[in-house]
């Protein structure tokens, strides 16, 4: 019930976003996101943008996950 | 999605299970609180990977498990009131009431439409001005906002026809709740990703302070979770007890603050009782008395008087399985007279309750351990 997906917003007008979810696109409410763009990516559940995904967090986080067991910085 | 093949890859996760495997010296007992969570866990079938010391408890964590049984009877007499359309999420069809369930009573004549959203639900309202449209809004704090905006939209939209019979939950009073019942032996608790983007990881700071056990709030793919007990692990070597985000690409410590805004806007704290576990001060969300007007329960009381819970059921142990105290297969009606078609109690109901999950996962080589306490 409260599974949220990310997804990229593609289009903005007013306070709804056309987002590309996995190569389907959705309608999807943007009120709760601050300063939405297209391009950036968002949590998406039942119909609303609940936060945005930051990228250099993720970034961040797979980092740290290396660095615990003496991988390469940039594993890819 | 870029990263996402990092979060699972197979390479990352065997190096991060190699971790666990060294700091996992002592039993370790992770309550998780979000059933996407308890999902995820059967799926990559982490009970087996991971060392035998990290016992997996899992909590109340599905809002359409611990809505009493009264709020779906309620909607299933709503849905064959004159002139009624019942909108609900789909997840809520199939749920049993004490006679019936959502989908019994549409294939019997009654309006009730699934909606994807709850903006949805305010569309049908527009489109059948002739009609009461009822949403059966359910939810944590993470469907909570979006449920809230829908009564903002039918009031600036003067929808007279709106109403919600409305469940919404929080997680944070639960967890209080549990961690004051000192039966129950709970060392961590992996956080619920998407409740904390919305209210953030600072709502658990009482966790790590007052009870001293950490917590790791975490995100949904294998390595996320991985991670996220290696977290634990190592606060727990370091002698300390923090509240840590793993899942920092999507939580921020304070959450999203135009969406409690909206909550706030919306609805107000109240006693909320949880299917299984009883009554909990303090957390639940009813609607605003100013808002009284879009509250099913209240438009439609005379028409609702008559509805009054039923007694628990017998042969269901669900509230010691909400607690994490004992596991599906404990039950004595697990897999036989409890199936996710005739479910018995409340974790049975949803896909993402924990006999849900034990039970299409059932040939998986579960540890099956006997009870956790006493
Ligand atoms: S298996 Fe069914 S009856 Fe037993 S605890 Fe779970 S929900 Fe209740």
């Amino acid at each position: 019930m409260c599974l949220a997906v990310p997804a990229k917003i593609l289009t903005i007008s007013d306070n709804c976003a056309v987002v590309d979810i996995d190569g389907v696109r959705r309608e999807t409410r943007i009120d709760f996101i601050e300063d939405p763009r297209p391009g950036d990516y968002v949590l998406v559940h039942v119909g609303f943008a609940l936060q945005k995904i930051d990228e250099s967090e993720a970034e961040a986080t797979l980092a740290q996950i290396r660095a615990c067991f003496g991988g390469p910085d940039d594993g890819r | 999605m870029p990263h996402l093949n990092d979060f699972r890859n197979p390479d990352v996760a065997s190096h991060l299970l190699a971790r666990i495997g060294e700091l996992a010296r002592e039993p370790l007992r992770v309550m998780e609180i979000c059933g996407g969570h308890t999902h995820a866990i059967f799926r990559f079938g982490l009970q087996q990977v991971l060392p035998p010391q990290i016992e997996w408890l899992h909590g109340p964590g599905c809002p359409v498990c611990v809505t009493p049984v009264v709020k779906f009877d309620k909607a299933i007499a709503l849905a064959h009131r004159p002139n009624t359309i019942v909108a609900a999420y789909g997840d809520l069809l199939r749920v049993p009431g004490r006679e019936s369930t959502l989908l019994r009573e549409r294939a019997e004549g009654g309006d009730v439409r699934v909606v994807y959203s709850s903006m949805d639900a305010v569309s049908i309202a527009l489109q059948n001005p002739h009609k009461n449209v009822v949403f059966f809004a359910v939810g944590f704090e993470t469907t909570a906002p979006a449920n809230a905006f829908s009564i903002l939209a039918a009031k600036e939209r003067h929808l007279e026809n709106f109403t919600m019979l409305a469940n919404h939950v929080l997680v944070p009073p639960v967890i209080r709740a549990l961690l004051e019942d000192s039966r129950l032996k709970i060392d961590a608790f992996l956080g619920p990703g998407h409740v904390s983007a919305v209210v953030g990881s600072q709502e658990y700071e009482f966790i790590a302070r007052e009870y001293g056990r950490p917590v790791v709030v975490s995100g949904f793919e294998l390595n996320d979770i991985l991670q996220s007990i290696l977290m634990i692990l190592t606060q727990r070597d370091e002698g300390r007890c923090d509240v840590e985000v793993e899942y920092a690409r999507a939580v921020r410590d304070a959450g999203n603050a135009k969406a409690k805004a909206v909550i706030a806007d919306v609805f107000e704290r109240q006693d909320q009782e949880w299917r299984g576990l009883g009554i909990i001060a303090d957390s639940g969300l009813r609607i605003k008395h100013e808002l009284s007007e879009y509250d099913a329960e209240i438009r439609f009381a005379d028409f609702l008087r008559d509805i009054s819970p039923p007694p628990p059921p017998k042969g269901c142990i669900c509230a010691a399985i909400l607690k994490g105290q004992k596991r599906p297969f404990d039950c004595p009606s697990f897999a036989s007279s409890c199936t996710p078609e005739r479910p018995l109690g409340a974790c049975m109901v949803s896909s993402e309750g924990a006999c849900a999950a034990y039970y299409s996962y059932r040939q998986q080589p579960l540890i099956q351990g006997g009870t956790y306490d006493e």
